[in-house]
Formats: structure tokens, C-alpha cells, sequence
């Protein structure tokens, strides 16, 4: 299996080995070795949590910066999602931010907006298949895309096994270009998306499903609108305008890629823990009748992202105003062919699958064995998930023991104890 | 090796939010066991089943999961009221649940069958008045 890349690191020097981020890892992934937090790769989501907790600001997200695209390129492409739009007070017209990143030094702006007005039109074609999984699952989150491969193996075919909006984007960006700029060569045009989260930026490094990723850079929102806002201070009249209609920016926050389908059977829900609660009962059976289930990991929707700069909730506010009196939709797919017709180049060459990273063994004798000694390894334990061991459960430390990742010897409760029957008996001895 | 692992949940009947833990937490040990997803969904969908109707009708009970490399098998018990017809239980749609417990989504008469549908072998013992057992075998391919 290749290796995930991920985005989300620590940075050594600052992190304490307090247990803040272990205690809200909502994939365990997070273990304290040598009063240091180490992520095991295997299992992380790249969901963010652990950056938004951290007191100390150890835990950061890898992007690449402005000044790292290559000279090279000609011809560079800012992908704004919708959720960078929410960042700003007082805007009332997405044409600022666009003229801004302009000014910013690049040579094109490509709403993902509109792709994502584009993949809501495919997602009703779609939806008018016969033959597929319901509920339909969004394939938008990467984050969410990632915890269904780890942990909901069943719920795999539900995904929608289409490209997010951003992928779609800079494709569709990087071929426009090209006709517009017939003097340009493929290679001498790149792509440069402005990120609300480390999972989108992991998305780009790890593709989905062996599709691999057009987009060529990634930056962090909360960098870009450092830079935006000087730029956008200049305010002249901007030279280029958006092309986005309420859909694509309703998709900044949750519901709004689930609404844009005008099928009342749907449900969307935001944050880690509610889209896990979700799945689980998606997987158990006990689930209503949906037709679409709109999962994202952020609280919010994207605007939740872990490196925005806006309280989401603010934002979301911004955005309803940004929409008010823009048309429905500007971005549409032609009408021709099959009702549930969806051209290849935008759905994925095969279907998500399932990675069991959670087993403990490949042998399943082997498992079981190593299940049976966790359970007794758990009962010597005090079951107060204190954290002192560097697990963030005791039964994650009894699995990490049975693992030969940590000696029973490191809870410091289960040797009190040791030590008290020890001194009780010496003095028994004594006496 | 050793012959099976075998897990013990108190299905509280107090509390109806806590109904369904024990499936889940049973899906997440098959899950670390290695089991294919499609046993994994019986397995859990048959709990699941089980567990809401020990709360709904015997104020809970208690349930044993038992496993083995080559299948899974649930045992439910409880002290309920019994079961007056199994038969007539066990058609679609029949249900004897409370409209307190039918507002909230429950109670449409699909548990037994379902259980049922999703497991291999179902054995339902039952006494009016004293509890009754269901055990189910869910086999792996």
C-alpha cells in the first residue's frame, strides 16, 4: 500500500507532551513518545483537530508558500474556494477578493465556485441513476472520504465517485488557459489553490482513488488573506468580475452542496463527531430513507476550515449576504444525452476502497489472539483514560501494549498499585 | 489458538439514547479483527435490532457476542414480558411497541425480521412473563 502524505505536523520544539490533542484525535492517532506528540500516519485524517486545540500552537499544517512557485511557470492560477470570500467584512462584491489575488501577482483567477456548479449538475444526473448505493454520500470533504476508507468499509460504493469541486476547477482552469492562450504550453501553466484546511492540501499530494491531482500549489487561506488584505486596500475598480451564482457559494458552508440539489431528502451535518455518529448509523441501518448525506469534517462546512481567520459562523453570515442577489446557478453542464448521463473525465477511474488500517493483524488467528490478551491487559487497567501513558485511552495503551508499542509498566496507576501490594507485604513480612 | 473471543454488554432499558452503543462498539472490535465489511454490517445491523427491542419492550437485558474465526454469534437475553406469538412477531410490520416509542422512529415492526434477514441461523426462545433468548449465528464466507 503507498504511503499517505499528510499535512499536519508538529513543530518539536514548541509541543509540551501535554495531552490536549490526544484527547481529541477523533481517529486515536495521536500518541505522547518521549513527552513529544507523534501522529501514527496510518490512521490520521489530517481533520485538523489537533490544530485547533493545541495551547501551545505546536501542532501546524504544511502548505506550500507564494514564494515557493517555481519561476518556471508563466502563466499561475488562483483557485479561491467560496469559503475565502467569508473572510472579509465589509465586502460586497466577490470581485475584490478576485481583483485582489490579481494584484497578488497571478495572471488568472478560477472560482472553485464555479466548479462547483458544475459538480452539482453532474450530482443530479447522477442521483437519476437506478442502480447505485443510497444514500449518496458527497465525496467533497477529503477528510470525510478518508475516515469512510479507514473505518466504514461498507459505506465505500455510497460514496459519490466523482472529483471534488477543486479538482474539477483547475482542470478545468488549466483548459481554458490553453485556449485562451494558445502561445502557452501545458506544462507552463500551474494551478495554485487557496486552502480553508490541511486535508485539501493532503488531497492534492495523495490524489483520491488513483486519480492524481492537476493542482500544482497549495497555500493556506489565513496566509493568502494577510496578503489579500493589503492588496484589496487599493481599491480600484476591479478589472475582472465573478462568475458564480448562490449555488457555488453556498457550497462554503454545510448544506449548502446538499440544498443545491432541490431534493428535500437529505441530511447534512459538520464537525468530526456528528459526521462519524452519522456514518455509524448509516452503517448500522437505523437511517431514514435518505437520498443524499452531505458530510463535512469542519464545523460549518469548509468555513470551519482549520486555517481560516473568520469564526465560520460569522462567515456563513458574510456569504448570505455576498449571494443575495446573484442568480441561481451560472455554471451548467449541456443537457444533452441520458438524464443520468456523467462524462468520464469527471468521475473517478475506479471506486473508493477500502483501507482496514484499523486491524490489528492481517491474520485473523493472530488478531483474535492479540484481541483476547488486550481484554485482559484492559482489566488490569484503572479505566480513567488519564492520558499519563501517552495513550489516550486505556484501552488504546492495553492495545498499544499487546501492539509491543508500550510497556503495562508506563501507567503509572497500575504500578501505584504495584508498589502499595509490595510495601504491604514487606511489612507483612516484617511484623 | 485460542477458540473464541467472546464480549459481554449490559443493555441498559433507562436510557433509550444509549440504545444501539453496544452495536457499535461490536463493529469496531470486528473491525480491528479483520472480519470482511459485509459481516461486519450483518453482525451489527442484527445486534443493533436486538438491542432496541430489549430497551423498548424488557426495559433491557443483557448480550454476549461470541467469536470465532469462521462465525459470529449473539446472544440476547432479558427478562421482558416474553413473546405471546413468535410467529406472528415475526411478520413485517407486526408490532406491539408503545406510541411513545413509534414517535421517535421505532417500532415499525421491521426488528425480528430483520434480525432474521441479516443472520444465518435465528432461535428465538421465549416464556410470557419471564424473558426471552434470541441467538444468532452470523457465518464468515
Amino acid at each position: 500500500m503507498a504511503v499517505y502524505k499528510h499535512s499536519v505536523s508538529l513543530e518539536e520544539d514548541k509541543c509540551k507532551g501535554c495531552t490536549t490533542c490526544l484527547k481529541h484525535c477523533p481517529t486515536e492517532s495521536i500518541r505522547i513518545r518521549d513527552g513529544r506528540a507523534v501522529i501514527n500516519s496510518d490512521v490520521c485524517i489530517d481533520c485538523g483537530e489537533c490544530i485547533r486545540v493545541c495551547p501551545h500552537k505546536a501542532k501546524k499544517a504544511i502548505f506550500d508558500k507564494l514564494e515557493d512557485i517555481s519561476p518556471w511557470y508563466k502563466w499561475r492560477i488562483a483557485l479561491p474556494p467560496p469559503s475565502l470570500y467569508g473572510q472579509f467584512e465589509n465586502l460586497d462584491d466577490v470581485d475584490y477578493v478576485l481583483q485582489g489575488l490579481l494584484d497578488c501577482g497571478f495572471n488568472e483567477v478560477f472560482e472553485v465556485a464555479r466548479a462547483a456548479e458544475i459538480v452539482t449538475d453532474y450530482t443530479r444526473r447522477y442521483m437519476r441513476k437506478k442502480d447505485i448505493p443510497r444514500p449518496v454520500i458527497s465525496s467533497a470533504c477529503p477528510t470525510i472520504v478518508r475516515l469512510i476508507r479507514l473505518r466504514f468499509p461498507y459505506l465505500c460504493d455510497n460514496v459519490i465517485p466523482m472529483l471534488p469541486p477543486v479538482e474539477v476547477a483547475s482542470r478545468m482552469a488549466k483548459e481554458e488557459a490553453l485556449k485562451k492562450h494558445p502561445e502557452l504550453k501545458e506544462d507552463e501553466i500551474c494551478t495554485v489553490f487557496i486552502s480553508p484546511c490541511p486535508a485539501k492540501a493532503s488531497y492534492v499530494k495523495n490524489g483520491i482513488s488513483q486519480n492524481r491531482s492537476s493542482i500544482d500549489y497549495v497555500v493556506s487561506m489565513s496566509e493568502m488573506y494577510f496578503k489579500l488584505i493589503g492588496a484589496m486596500k487599493a481599491e480600484h475598480t476591479p478589472a475582472v468580475s465573478s462568475e458564480t451564482g448562490t449555488i457555488g457559494i453556498s457550497w462554503a458552508s454545510s448544506g449548502g452542496e446538499a440544498s443545491a440539489l432541490f431534493n428535500d431528502r437529505y441530511l447534512a451535518a459538520d464537525g468530526i463527531d456528528n459526521a462519524i455518529k452519522v456514518l455509524d448509523q448509516i452503517e448500522t441501518g437505523n437511517f431514514p430513507k435518505l437520498e443524499f448525506v452531505e458530510l463535512n469534517a469542519c464545523p460549518g462546512g469548509c468555513v470551519g476550515g482549520a486555517v481560516t481567520v473568520e469564526n465560520p459562523y460569522i462567515a456563513k453570515v458574510r456569504l448570505q449576504s455576498l449571494r443575495r442577489y446573484l442568480p441561481v446557478s451560472r455554471n451548467r453542464v449541456d443537457d444533452t444525452g441520458e438524464p443520468s448521463d456523467v462524462p468520464d473525465e469527471i468521475m473517478l477511474g475506479s471506486p473508493i476502497t477500502y483501507a482496514p488500517a484499523m486491524r490489528l493483524n492481517a491474520n485473523r488467528g493472530i488478531a483474535m489472539q492479540m484481541m483476547s490478551d488486550i481484554e485482559k491487559i484492559d482489566q488490569l487497567l484503572p479505566e480513567i483514560d488519564c492520558g499519563s501513558c501517552g495513550a489516550p485511552t486505556c484501552r488504546a495503551f492495553a492495545e498499544d501494549v499487546v501492539k509491543g508499542e508500550a510497556k503495562v509498566e508506563e501507567c503509572v496507576v497500575y504500578m501505584r498499585e504495584r508498589l502499595h501490594e509490595l510495601l504491604n507485604k514487606q511489612k507483612e513480612g516484617k511484623s | 489458538m485460542s477458540d473464541e473471543l467472546k464480549f459481554h454488554f449490559d443493555v441498559h432499558g433507562d436510557n433509550f439514547t444509549s440504545a444501539g452503543e453496544a452495536s457499535v462498539e461490536v463493529k469496531k472490535k470486528l473491525r480491528q479483527l479483520g472480519f470482511p465489511p459485509d459481516v461486519i454490517r450483518r453482525v451489527s445491523i442484527a445486534m443493533y435490532e436486538g438491542e432496541i427491542n430489549m430497551v423498548i419492550h424488557a426495559r433491557g437485558g443483557e448480550a454476549d457476542v461470541l467469536v470465532y474465526p469462521d462465525r459470529i454469534v449473539i446472544v440476547l437475553e432479558d427478562h421482558g414480558p416474553g413473546i405471546a406469538n413468535i410467529d406472528l412477531a415475526m411478520q413485517e410490520g407486526y408490532s406491539t411497541a408503545p406510541d411513545s416509542v413509534r414517535s421517535l422512529g421505532f417500532g415499525a415492526g421491521m426488528g425480528l425480521p430483520n434480525m432474521k434477514r441479516y443472520t444465518e441461523e435465528m432461535n428465538i426462545e421465549s416464556t410470557v412473563g419471564v424473558g426471552t433468548k434470541i441467538t444468532m449465528v452470523v457465518k464468515v464466507q
